[in-house]
Protein backbone atom coordinates (compact mmCIF):
# COMPACT_ATOMS: atom_id res chain seq x y z
CA UNK A 1 0.00 0.00 0.00
CA UNK A 2 2.70 2.44 1.08
CA UNK A 3 4.94 1.41 -1.81
CA UNK A 4 2.21 2.00 -4.31
CA UNK A 5 1.57 5.43 -3.00
CA UNK A 6 5.21 6.54 -3.15
CA UNK A 7 5.61 5.36 -6.73
CA UNK A 8 2.48 7.25 -7.58
CA UNK A 9 3.55 10.36 -5.78
CA UNK A 10 7.08 10.51 -7.13
CA UNK A 11 6.37 11.75 -10.70
CA UNK A 12 3.90 14.23 -9.30
CA UNK A 13 6.48 15.59 -6.93
CA UNK A 14 9.06 15.99 -9.71
CA UNK A 15 6.51 17.80 -11.84
CA UNK A 16 5.66 20.07 -8.97
CA UNK A 17 9.29 21.04 -8.37
CA UNK A 18 9.75 21.75 -12.08
CA UNK A 19 6.71 23.96 -12.03
CA UNK A 20 8.07 25.56 -8.91
CA UNK A 21 11.35 26.41 -10.60
CA UNK A 22 9.50 28.05 -13.44
CA UNK A 23 7.30 30.24 -11.32
CA UNK A 24 9.79 30.53 -8.45
CA UNK A 25 8.81 32.07 -5.11
CA UNK A 26 5.10 31.49 -4.78
CA UNK A 27 5.04 27.92 -6.07
CA UNK A 28 7.82 26.69 -3.78
CA UNK A 29 5.81 28.06 -0.94
CA UNK A 30 2.88 26.09 -2.21
CA UNK A 31 4.83 22.81 -2.43
CA UNK A 32 6.20 23.30 1.05
CA UNK A 33 2.76 23.94 2.46
CA UNK A 34 1.46 20.88 0.64
CA UNK A 35 4.17 18.71 2.11
CA UNK A 36 3.62 20.21 5.51
CA UNK A 37 -0.04 19.32 5.30
CA UNK A 38 0.65 15.73 4.23
CA UNK A 39 3.19 15.20 7.00
CA UNK A 40 0.71 16.57 9.50
CA UNK A 41 -1.90 14.13 8.23
CA UNK A 42 0.54 11.25 8.51
CA UNK A 43 1.32 12.29 12.06
CA UNK A 44 -2.36 12.26 12.87
CA UNK A 45 -2.64 8.74 11.47
CA UNK A 46 0.37 7.40 13.36
CA UNK A 47 -0.83 9.03 16.55
CA UNK A 48 -4.24 7.45 16.32
CA UNK A 49 -2.68 4.10 15.41
CA UNK A 50 -0.62 4.39 18.56
CA UNK A 51 -3.71 5.04 20.63
CA UNK A 52 -5.50 2.07 19.08
CA UNK A 53 -2.60 -0.30 19.66
CA UNK A 54 -2.19 0.99 23.21
CA UNK A 55 -5.79 -0.01 23.91
CA UNK A 56 -5.29 -3.36 22.17
CA UNK A 57 -2.04 -3.89 24.02
CA UNK A 58 -3.70 -3.41 27.40
CA UNK A 59 -6.16 -6.14 26.55
CA UNK A 60 -3.52 -8.44 25.06
CA UNK A 61 -1.39 -8.15 28.17
CA UNK A 62 -4.32 -8.98 30.42
CA UNK A 63 -5.11 -12.02 28.26
CA UNK A 64 -1.49 -13.08 28.27
CA UNK A 65 -1.30 -12.95 32.04
CA UNK A 66 -4.21 -15.39 32.19
CA UNK A 67 -2.74 -17.62 29.48
CA UNK A 68 0.79 -17.86 30.85
CA UNK A 69 0.19 -20.56 33.52
CA UNK A 70 -1.70 -22.47 30.84
CA UNK A 71 1.22 -22.26 28.41
CA UNK A 72 3.78 -23.15 31.04
CA UNK A 73 1.64 -26.09 32.12
CA UNK A 74 1.45 -27.30 28.55
CA UNK A 75 5.24 -27.21 28.25
CA UNK A 76 5.89 -29.14 31.46
CA UNK A 77 5.47 -32.61 29.99
CA UNK A 78 7.96 -31.96 27.20
CA UNK A 79 10.47 -30.45 29.59
CA UNK A 80 10.25 -33.28 32.12
CA UNK A 81 10.37 -36.18 29.71
CA UNK A 82 13.45 -34.80 27.91
CA UNK A 83 12.44 -36.22 24.56
CA UNK A 84 15.28 -36.64 22.10
CA UNK A 85 14.51 -37.16 18.43
CA UNK A 86 15.39 -40.56 17.01
CA UNK A 87 18.75 -40.18 15.28
CA UNK A 88 18.44 -43.24 13.10
CA UNK A 89 15.20 -42.25 11.46
CA UNK A 90 15.22 -39.56 8.83
CA UNK A 91 14.39 -36.28 10.51
CA UNK A 92 11.35 -34.45 9.22
CA UNK A 93 11.19 -31.02 10.67
CA UNK A 94 8.35 -28.59 10.93
CA UNK A 95 8.48 -24.92 11.77
CA UNK A 96 5.37 -23.10 12.85
CA UNK A 97 5.90 -19.39 12.38
CA UNK A 98 3.56 -17.43 14.63
CA UNK A 99 3.10 -13.95 13.17
CA UNK A 100 0.09 -11.97 11.97
CA UNK A 101 -1.30 -10.28 8.88
CA UNK A 102 -0.54 -6.78 10.00
CA UNK A 103 2.62 -4.81 9.54
CA UNK A 104 3.87 -1.45 10.84
CA UNK A 105 5.06 -3.00 14.08
CA UNK A 106 8.82 -2.90 14.03
CA UNK A 107 10.84 -6.10 13.62
CA UNK A 108 8.31 -8.47 15.21
CA UNK A 109 7.61 -10.51 12.09
CA UNK A 110 11.07 -10.21 10.52
CA UNK A 111 12.59 -11.57 13.73
CA UNK A 112 10.53 -14.76 13.48
CA UNK A 113 11.25 -15.12 9.77
CA UNK A 114 14.96 -14.48 10.28
CA UNK A 115 15.24 -17.24 12.88
CA UNK A 116 13.58 -19.71 10.53
CA UNK A 117 15.73 -18.54 7.62
CA UNK A 118 18.84 -19.10 9.72
CA UNK A 119 17.79 -22.67 10.52
CA UNK A 120 16.74 -23.34 6.94
CA UNK A 121 20.10 -22.16 5.62
CA UNK A 122 21.79 -25.21 7.18
CA UNK A 123 19.21 -27.81 6.24
CA UNK A 124 16.05 -27.35 4.25
CA UNK A 125 15.43 -30.52 2.25
CA UNK A 126 13.35 -32.23 4.93
CA UNK A 127 11.85 -29.18 6.51
CA UNK A 128 8.45 -27.63 6.10
CA UNK A 129 7.06 -24.36 7.32
CA UNK A 130 3.56 -23.66 8.52
CA UNK A 131 2.91 -19.91 8.38
CA UNK A 132 0.46 -18.41 10.83
CA UNK A 133 -0.20 -14.93 9.50
CA UNK A 134 0.50 -13.47 6.07
CA UNK A 135 3.62 -11.59 7.08
CA UNK A 136 5.80 -14.63 7.64
CA UNK A 137 4.65 -16.03 4.31
CA UNK A 138 5.51 -12.79 2.51
CA UNK A 139 9.04 -12.88 3.91
CA UNK A 140 9.71 -16.61 3.60
CA UNK A 141 7.99 -17.29 0.27
CA UNK A 142 10.78 -15.68 -1.74
CA UNK A 143 13.52 -18.01 -0.54
CA UNK A 144 11.68 -21.10 0.63
CA UNK A 145 8.39 -20.99 -1.23
CA UNK A 146 8.50 -24.73 -1.87
CA UNK A 147 8.86 -25.53 1.84
CA UNK A 148 5.73 -23.71 2.88
CA UNK A 149 3.14 -26.26 3.87
CA UNK A 150 0.20 -23.99 4.50
CA UNK A 151 -0.65 -20.43 5.42
CA UNK A 152 -3.26 -19.35 7.93
CA UNK A 153 -4.34 -15.78 7.51
CA UNK A 154 -6.86 -13.33 8.97
CA UNK A 155 -4.73 -13.33 12.12
CA UNK A 156 -4.23 -10.18 14.13
CA UNK A 157 -7.43 -8.26 13.52
CA UNK A 158 -9.01 -9.78 16.59
CA UNK A 159 -7.30 -11.23 19.67
CA UNK A 160 -6.47 -14.92 19.15
CA UNK A 161 -8.89 -17.44 20.66
CA UNK A 162 -8.55 -21.10 21.51
CA UNK A 163 -10.79 -21.89 18.56
CA UNK A 164 -8.29 -20.26 16.19
CA UNK A 165 -5.48 -22.24 17.75
CA UNK A 166 -7.34 -25.53 17.57
CA UNK A 167 -8.19 -24.89 13.92
CA UNK A 168 -4.52 -24.33 13.17
CA UNK A 169 -3.50 -27.43 15.13
CA UNK A 170 -6.16 -29.40 13.26
CA UNK A 171 -4.75 -28.25 9.92
CA UNK A 172 -1.17 -28.99 11.01
CA UNK A 173 -2.18 -32.57 11.78
CA UNK A 174 -4.39 -32.90 8.70
CA UNK A 175 -1.79 -31.90 6.12
CA UNK A 176 -0.47 -35.46 6.11
CA UNK A 177 3.06 -34.29 6.77
CA UNK A 178 4.28 -36.54 9.59
CA UNK A 179 6.93 -34.47 11.29
CA UNK A 180 9.25 -36.12 13.79
CA UNK A 181 10.25 -32.93 15.50
CA UNK A 182 9.54 -29.29 15.10
CA UNK A 183 9.59 -25.86 16.56
CA UNK A 184 7.04 -23.19 17.16
CA UNK A 185 8.77 -19.88 16.50
CA UNK A 186 7.17 -16.92 18.22
CA UNK A 187 7.90 -13.67 20.00
CA UNK A 188 7.97 -13.99 23.77
CA UNK A 189 6.70 -10.89 25.46
CA UNK A 190 8.89 -9.43 28.18
CA UNK A 191 7.90 -5.84 28.76
CA UNK A 192 6.42 -2.95 26.81
CA UNK A 193 9.79 -2.19 25.25
CA UNK A 194 11.19 -5.68 24.91
CA UNK A 195 10.30 -9.03 23.42
CA UNK A 196 12.40 -11.98 22.44
CA UNK A 197 12.15 -14.30 19.50
CA UNK A 198 11.93 -17.79 21.04
CA UNK A 199 11.12 -21.35 20.10
CA UNK A 200 9.11 -24.16 21.69
CA UNK A 201 9.83 -27.76 20.70
CA UNK A 202 7.06 -30.04 19.38
CA UNK A 203 7.32 -33.73 18.60
CA UNK A 204 5.45 -36.23 16.50
CA UNK A 205 3.68 -39.20 18.11
CA UNK A 206 6.29 -41.91 17.27
CA UNK A 207 9.13 -39.75 18.61
CA UNK A 208 7.35 -39.35 21.93
CA UNK A 209 6.54 -43.06 22.16
CA UNK A 210 10.19 -43.98 21.76
CA UNK A 211 11.27 -41.63 24.53
CA UNK A 212 13.04 -43.34 27.44
CA UNK A 213 11.39 -41.44 30.23
CA UNK A 214 7.95 -42.32 28.98
CA UNK A 215 8.36 -45.75 30.62
CA UNK A 216 7.86 -44.10 34.01
CA UNK A 217 4.41 -42.96 32.94
CA UNK A 218 1.62 -45.35 33.76
CA UNK A 219 -1.11 -46.88 31.59
CA UNK A 220 -0.43 -45.28 28.25
CA UNK A 221 -1.53 -46.45 24.87
CA UNK A 222 -0.86 -44.77 21.56
CA UNK A 223 -4.42 -43.48 21.40
CA UNK A 224 -4.04 -41.54 24.62
CA UNK A 225 -0.66 -40.20 23.52
CA UNK A 226 -2.08 -39.15 20.17
CA UNK A 227 -5.02 -37.28 21.71
CA UNK A 228 -2.75 -35.81 24.34
CA UNK A 229 -0.27 -34.52 21.76
CA UNK A 230 -3.05 -33.08 19.61
CA UNK A 231 -4.46 -31.18 22.53
CA UNK A 232 -1.06 -30.00 23.72
CA UNK A 233 -0.22 -28.77 20.22
CA UNK A 234 -3.39 -26.68 20.24
CA UNK A 235 -2.56 -25.38 23.73
CA UNK A 236 0.98 -24.47 22.74
CA UNK A 237 -0.19 -22.69 19.60
CA UNK A 238 -2.79 -20.83 21.64
CA UNK A 239 -0.19 -19.75 24.16
CA UNK A 240 2.36 -18.67 21.52
CA UNK A 241 -0.31 -16.74 19.63
CA UNK A 242 -1.13 -14.86 22.82
CA UNK A 243 2.55 -14.07 23.39
CA UNK A 244 2.93 -13.04 19.76
CA UNK A 245 -0.15 -10.81 19.80
CA UNK A 246 1.02 -9.04 22.94
CA UNK A 247 4.55 -8.47 21.56
CA UNK A 248 3.09 -7.23 18.30
CA UNK A 249 0.84 -4.66 19.91
CA UNK A 250 3.54 -3.39 22.24
CA UNK A 251 5.99 -3.17 19.36
CA UNK A 252 3.47 -1.36 17.18
CA UNK A 253 2.88 1.09 19.99
CA UNK A 254 6.61 1.93 20.14
CA UNK A 255 6.92 2.03 16.36
CA UNK A 256 4.01 4.41 15.99
CA UNK A 257 5.26 6.56 18.85
CA UNK A 258 8.60 6.90 17.07
CA UNK A 259 6.89 7.63 13.77
CA UNK A 260 4.85 10.40 15.40
CA UNK A 261 8.01 11.85 16.91
CA UNK A 262 9.80 11.78 13.57
CA UNK A 263 6.83 13.39 11.87
CA UNK A 264 6.91 16.08 14.56
CA UNK A 265 10.56 16.81 13.82
CA UNK A 266 9.82 16.99 10.13
CA UNK A 267 6.93 19.34 10.74
CA UNK A 268 9.20 21.66 12.76
CA UNK A 269 11.79 21.75 10.00
CA UNK A 270 9.24 22.25 7.27
CA UNK A 271 7.53 25.06 9.19
CA UNK A 272 10.86 26.78 9.54
CA UNK A 273 11.62 26.47 5.82
CA UNK A 274 8.11 27.58 5.01
CA UNK A 275 8.38 30.75 7.10
CA UNK A 276 11.85 31.51 5.80
CA UNK A 277 10.72 31.14 2.17
CA UNK A 278 7.66 33.25 2.80
CA UNK A 279 9.85 35.97 4.32
CA UNK A 280 12.20 35.75 1.32
CA UNK A 281 9.30 36.15 -1.08
CA UNK A 282 8.04 39.23 0.78
CA UNK A 283 11.52 40.75 0.86
CA UNK A 284 12.01 40.13 -2.82
CA UNK A 285 8.67 41.68 -3.70
CA UNK A 286 9.53 44.72 -1.57
CA UNK A 287 12.86 45.08 -3.34
CA UNK A 288 11.12 44.82 -6.69
CA UNK A 289 8.61 47.50 -5.76
CA UNK A 290 11.21 49.83 -4.27
CA UNK A 291 13.65 49.47 -7.12
CA UNK A 292 10.80 49.91 -9.61
CA UNK A 293 9.71 53.09 -7.84
CA UNK A 294 13.31 54.30 -7.68
CA UNK A 295 13.69 53.75 -11.43
CA UNK A 296 10.60 55.87 -12.13
CA UNK A 297 11.73 58.92 -10.23
CA UNK B 1 35.91 -43.47 66.12
CA UNK B 2 35.34 -43.64 62.42
CA UNK B 3 32.33 -45.81 63.03
CA UNK B 4 30.76 -43.12 65.20
CA UNK B 5 31.50 -40.56 62.57
CA UNK B 6 29.89 -42.71 59.94
CA UNK B 7 26.82 -43.24 62.03
CA UNK B 8 26.48 -39.56 62.60
CA UNK B 9 26.86 -38.91 58.92
CA UNK B 10 24.24 -41.51 58.08
CA UNK B 11 21.82 -40.07 60.59
CA UNK B 12 22.23 -36.61 59.12
CA UNK B 13 21.72 -37.97 55.66
CA UNK B 14 18.61 -39.87 56.72
CA UNK B 15 17.15 -36.76 58.24
CA UNK B 16 17.85 -34.84 55.08
CA UNK B 17 16.29 -37.55 52.95
CA UNK B 18 13.20 -37.61 55.11
CA UNK B 19 13.01 -33.86 54.78
CA UNK B 20 13.26 -33.91 51.01
CA UNK B 21 10.65 -36.63 50.83
CA UNK B 22 8.34 -34.62 53.00
CA UNK B 23 8.73 -31.86 50.49
CA UNK B 24 7.62 -33.99 47.56
CA UNK B 25 4.58 -35.11 49.56
CA UNK B 26 3.04 -31.91 48.39
CA UNK B 27 1.19 -31.96 45.16
CA UNK B 28 1.47 -28.87 43.02
CA UNK B 29 -1.53 -28.31 40.83
CA UNK B 30 -1.73 -26.13 37.77
CA UNK B 31 -5.32 -25.99 36.65
CA UNK B 32 -5.87 -23.65 33.76
CA UNK B 33 -8.28 -23.22 30.91
CA UNK B 34 -8.05 -21.08 27.82
CA UNK B 35 -10.47 -18.64 29.40
CA UNK B 36 -9.18 -18.54 32.95
CA UNK B 37 -6.51 -19.79 35.34
CA UNK B 38 -7.76 -21.43 38.54
CA UNK B 39 -4.62 -22.78 40.22
CA UNK B 40 -1.06 -21.82 39.35
CA UNK B 41 1.33 -24.31 40.97
CA UNK B 42 -0.81 -24.28 44.12
CA UNK B 43 -0.49 -27.03 46.73
CA UNK B 44 -3.68 -29.10 47.07
CA UNK B 45 -4.62 -32.40 48.68
CA UNK B 46 -6.57 -34.23 46.02
CA UNK B 47 -7.91 -33.85 42.51
CA UNK B 48 -10.61 -35.98 40.88
CA UNK B 49 -10.68 -35.89 37.11
CA UNK B 50 -12.96 -37.52 34.53
CA UNK B 51 -10.93 -39.11 31.74
CA UNK B 52 -11.74 -41.28 28.75
CA UNK B 53 -10.17 -44.26 30.50
CA UNK B 54 -12.40 -43.67 33.52
CA UNK B 55 -12.57 -41.11 36.30
CA UNK B 56 -9.71 -41.19 38.79
CA UNK B 57 -8.42 -39.34 41.82
CA UNK B 58 -4.92 -37.96 42.12
CA UNK B 59 -3.11 -37.70 45.43
CA UNK B 60 0.50 -36.76 46.05
CA UNK B 61 3.04 -39.31 44.76
CA UNK B 62 0.64 -40.58 42.15
CA UNK B 63 2.38 -42.61 39.47
CA UNK B 64 3.25 -40.39 36.48
CA UNK B 65 0.60 -40.59 33.81
CA UNK B 66 -1.10 -38.84 30.94
CA UNK B 67 -4.81 -38.73 30.33
CA UNK B 68 -7.33 -37.01 28.14
CA UNK B 69 -10.20 -35.23 29.87
CA UNK B 70 -13.79 -36.10 29.19
CA UNK B 71 -16.57 -33.54 29.61
CA UNK B 72 -17.44 -33.62 33.30
CA UNK B 73 -16.59 -32.29 36.73
CA UNK B 74 -13.08 -31.81 38.08
CA UNK B 75 -13.08 -31.78 41.85
CA UNK B 76 -10.24 -30.12 43.75
CA UNK B 77 -9.76 -30.65 47.51
CA UNK B 78 -7.67 -27.93 49.13
CA UNK B 79 -5.24 -28.57 51.96
CA UNK B 80 -7.81 -27.35 54.48
CA UNK B 81 -10.40 -29.81 53.14
CA UNK B 82 -12.47 -27.37 51.13
CA UNK B 83 -13.86 -28.90 47.93
CA UNK B 84 -14.36 -26.93 44.75
CA UNK B 85 -16.01 -28.30 41.65
CA UNK B 86 -15.30 -27.16 38.12
CA UNK B 87 -16.93 -28.18 34.89
CA UNK B 88 -14.52 -28.92 32.03
CA UNK B 89 -15.40 -29.51 28.38
CA UNK B 90 -12.22 -31.29 27.29
CA UNK B 91 -8.50 -31.15 27.83
CA UNK B 92 -5.56 -33.07 29.20
CA UNK B 93 -4.12 -34.21 32.53
CA UNK B 94 -0.40 -34.65 33.14
CA UNK B 95 0.97 -36.14 36.34
CA UNK B 96 4.75 -35.82 36.53
CA UNK B 97 7.41 -37.64 38.52
CA UNK B 98 7.88 -34.71 40.89
CA UNK B 99 4.20 -34.81 41.93
CA UNK B 100 3.31 -31.78 39.89
CA UNK B 101 -0.03 -32.04 38.13
CA UNK B 102 -1.20 -30.07 35.15
CA UNK B 103 -4.86 -30.03 34.30
CA UNK B 104 -5.38 -28.10 31.10
CA UNK B 105 -8.91 -27.63 29.87
CA UNK B 106 -10.26 -26.13 26.72
CA UNK B 107 -12.84 -24.38 28.80
CA UNK B 108 -13.63 -24.61 32.49
CA UNK B 109 -16.10 -22.93 34.79
CA UNK B 110 -17.04 -23.13 38.40
CA UNK B 111 -20.03 -25.46 38.72
CA UNK B 112 -21.86 -22.86 40.81
CA UNK B 113 -21.85 -20.51 37.81
CA UNK B 114 -23.79 -22.85 35.56
CA UNK B 115 -27.43 -22.10 34.88
CA UNK B 116 -29.37 -25.40 34.85
CA UNK B 117 -32.23 -24.11 32.69
CA UNK B 118 -29.87 -22.82 30.06
CA UNK B 119 -27.85 -26.02 30.08
CA UNK B 120 -31.06 -28.00 29.48
CA UNK B 121 -31.94 -25.69 26.61
CA UNK B 122 -28.51 -26.29 25.09
CA UNK B 123 -28.94 -30.03 25.44
CA UNK B 124 -32.31 -30.07 23.62
CA UNK B 125 -30.90 -27.77 20.94
CA UNK B 126 -28.00 -30.08 20.21
CA UNK B 127 -30.20 -33.17 20.42
CA UNK B 128 -32.40 -31.78 17.66
CA UNK B 129 -29.26 -30.89 15.72
CA UNK B 130 -28.05 -34.47 16.08
CA UNK B 131 -31.29 -35.91 14.71
CA UNK B 132 -31.30 -33.52 11.76
CA UNK B 133 -27.59 -33.84 10.95
CA UNK B 134 -26.99 -34.90 7.36
CA UNK B 135 -23.48 -36.21 6.82
CA UNK B 136 -21.23 -38.16 9.14
CA UNK B 137 -19.08 -35.21 10.11
CA UNK B 138 -22.02 -33.05 11.20
CA UNK B 139 -23.41 -36.03 13.07
CA UNK B 140 -20.16 -36.60 14.94
CA UNK B 141 -19.89 -32.93 15.81
CA UNK B 142 -23.47 -32.85 17.10
CA UNK B 143 -22.87 -36.05 19.08
CA UNK B 144 -19.88 -34.42 20.81
CA UNK B 145 -21.96 -31.31 21.55
CA UNK B 146 -24.71 -33.50 23.04
CA UNK B 147 -22.17 -35.31 25.20
CA UNK B 148 -20.83 -32.01 26.54
CA UNK B 149 -24.32 -30.64 27.13
CA UNK B 150 -25.37 -33.82 28.96
CA UNK B 151 -22.36 -33.56 31.23
CA UNK B 152 -23.12 -29.87 31.75
CA UNK B 153 -26.69 -30.58 32.84
CA UNK B 154 -25.50 -33.37 35.10
CA UNK B 155 -22.88 -31.11 36.67
CA UNK B 156 -25.37 -28.28 37.19
CA UNK B 157 -27.88 -30.53 38.92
Amino acid sequence: MMMQRTTLLLPMAIEATMLAQQQRGMATLKTISMRLKSVKNIQKITQSMKMVSAAKYARAERDLKAARPYGIGAQQFFEKTEIVPDEKAEPKKLFIAVTSDRGLCGAVHTGVARLIRGEMATEHANTKIFCVGDKSRAILARLYGKNILMVANEIGRLPPTFLDASKIAHEVLNTGYEYTEGKIVYNKFRSVVSYQCSTLPIYGGPTVEKSEKLATYDSLDSDVIKSYLEFSLASLIFYTMKEGACSEQSSRMTAMDNASKNAGEMIDKLTLTFNRTRQAVITRELIEIISGAAALT
Amino acid sequence: MSFVKNARFLAARGARLAQSRAYSDEMKLTFAAANQTFYDAAVVRQIDVPSFSGAFGILAKHVPTLAVLKPGVVQVVDNDGKTTKYFVSSGSVTVNEDSSVQVLAEEAHNVADIDVAEARQLLSKYQSQLSSAGDDKAKAEAAIAVEVAEALVKAAE
